[in-house]
């Protein structure tokens, strides 16, 4: 749906999606989140008992759209995609009502305008089938446990740090500059070529630096950024590499040993 | 790892209860799955005799009573908790299980483990809605990784299942999912 943070815990057999209606008209929602717009039209066809291969298209057209309106209403941001569905429902309401081509032969075969949706809620379906069987799985997954740490394991584990990592460590170290106090003061800009020469000479000096202490020596914006391609490029060019100890922990860069 | 394994490979042949013993050991100090071919080569073993000793050894986790199992993960070979006990080792390690995927991301990642490589226009197709967050939440959790450019127009990124994927989904390799075909049936009785 509309984008949001992933945190929530789902529970496939508590939280089912689902829509309230009392007898008024007036709509009230069990809250409840529907994966997409073919989840929320999967939901209605079956609350409406119809079958997938005959669907009753202007009565779940109608449920759908008042569904929309229902979230609309309730200032629920609707993700584009729902509104994309409610037209194609539209349209294929309005196939089906068309009158068939009285030139048309006889024996050509008209397809039905329904096909084209039946076959995507089949097709998804069986994954949303498929990512309940992985729920499972990672269910029963988190009931086995691997044997605690070994000393030995934090001297070897290297976990190879990603573009992706160190893009995390960059935007801490922004975060927490982004709150200091600005003062204007014009300063001599560093260039690239002096950051990597820098970097370089000092890298090989002490051979493992922390870049999280090496970002929070940058004094403005413009200088992390430039810090930041230093390093990739000096891990690039040089016989330096990447370490990371622990998922979302401190980046170290390290000289490799010649391989002599 | 490589140079202790020609090292050790120069020892004399060892015998069956040896080399189960060695198995289970290596097995034990394992950081992640041990591989069949790993463990041939530092115990300077074939890989008929390593198989027959994991088998054993499993077999021998099976028969005693033991809370704990000899099991293929993610292609290699790991020691880990029976599931029965998880209660008890919820207790004293006084820890929760971690928080669970959302049914968006579920999705996605079902699509992503059934028709990898793919791209990100391919997944809209079958889920029908935008999975941008979802795809985010994933790569941070390492579940997926991206998998070179589609020859298409426009380039788009390819997105395939990592081997943290097999480990937190306890699966020995890809194979082992059920085929998509299998939900079908499923999918058909319950509309």
């Amino acid at each position: 749906m509309q984008p949001q943070p992933e945190k929530y815990n789902f529970d496939f057999k508590k939280e089912t999606a689902e829509i309230v209606a009392d007898s008024h008209e007036a709509l009230s929602l069990k809250l409840g989140e529907f994966a997409g717009p073919l989840d929320l039209l999967l939901y209605l066809i079956r609350q409406e008992q119809a079958d997938i291969f005959d669907i009753p298209i202007a009565r779940i057209t109608d449920e759908y759209v008042k569904y929309i309106r229902l979230m609309k209403d309730l200032d629920i941001a609707v993700a584009a995609d729902f509104l994309v569905m409610s037209a194609q429902l539209i349209e294929i309401k309005s196939k089906m009502l068309l009158p068939r081509d009285p030139l048309a032969e006889d024996d050509e075969e008209i397809e039905d305008p329904r096909k084209e949706l039946v076959d995507r809620l089949l097709e998804y379906e069986k994954f949303k089938s498929a990512a309940q069987m992985l729920y499972e799985k990672s269910t029963i997954e988190q009931a086995v446990f691997r044997r605690g740490k070994i000393e030995s394991d934090d001297a070897n584990a290297e976990i190879s740090a990603t573009v992706f990592d160190l893009l995390t460590v960059f935007q801490k170290v922004a975060a927490r500059h982004k709150d200091d106090i600005k003062m204007e003061i014009q300063r001599e800009e560093i260039s690239l070529a002096d950051m990597i020469r820098d970097l370089k000479k000092r890298i090989f000096e002490v051979s493992e630096l922390s870049l999280l202490a090496f970002f929070e020596e940058m004094h403005s914006h413009r200088e992390l950024v430039t810090a930041f391609i230093a390093v990739l490029e000096i891990v690039r060019t040089e016989s330096v590499k990447l370490v990371q100890k622990k998922t979302f922990g401190d980046i170290l860069l390290k000289v490799e040993p010649k391989t002599t | 790892m490589s140079e202790q394994a020609t090292e050790m490979a120069e020892q004399p042949a060892r015998s069956t209860t040896d080399l189960v013993g060695a198995v289970e050991a290596i097995v034990f100090v394992a950081d992640e799955p041990v591989t069949i071919k790993l463990l041939a080569e530092v115990l300077g073993e074939d890989k008929q005799a390593i198989e027959a000793a994991i088998e054993h050894l499993v077999s021998e986790y099976e028969n005693r009573d033991s809370g704990l199992q000899i099991r293929e993960v993610a292609g290699g070979w790991q020691i880990a908790t029976k599931t029965e006990y998880h209660e008890e080792i919820r207790n004293f390690l006084k820890t929760r299980p971690s928080a669970k995927l959302s049914l968006a991301a579920l999705e996605t990642l079902a699509v992503i483990a059934y028709k990898q490589p793919v791209t990100v226009p391919e997944i809209l197709e079958i889920r029908g809605v935008q999975s941008a967050s979802a795809i985010k939440t994933l790569l941070e959790k390492r579940l997926i990784v991206t998998k070179g450019h589609k020859e298409t127009v426009g380039r788009p990124m390819l997105y395939g299942t990592s081997k943290e994927f097999l480990l937190q989904f306890g699966l020995k390799d890809l194979e082992e999912l059920p085929s998509i075909e299998d939900f079908e049936d499923l999918a058909g009785s319950m509309a």
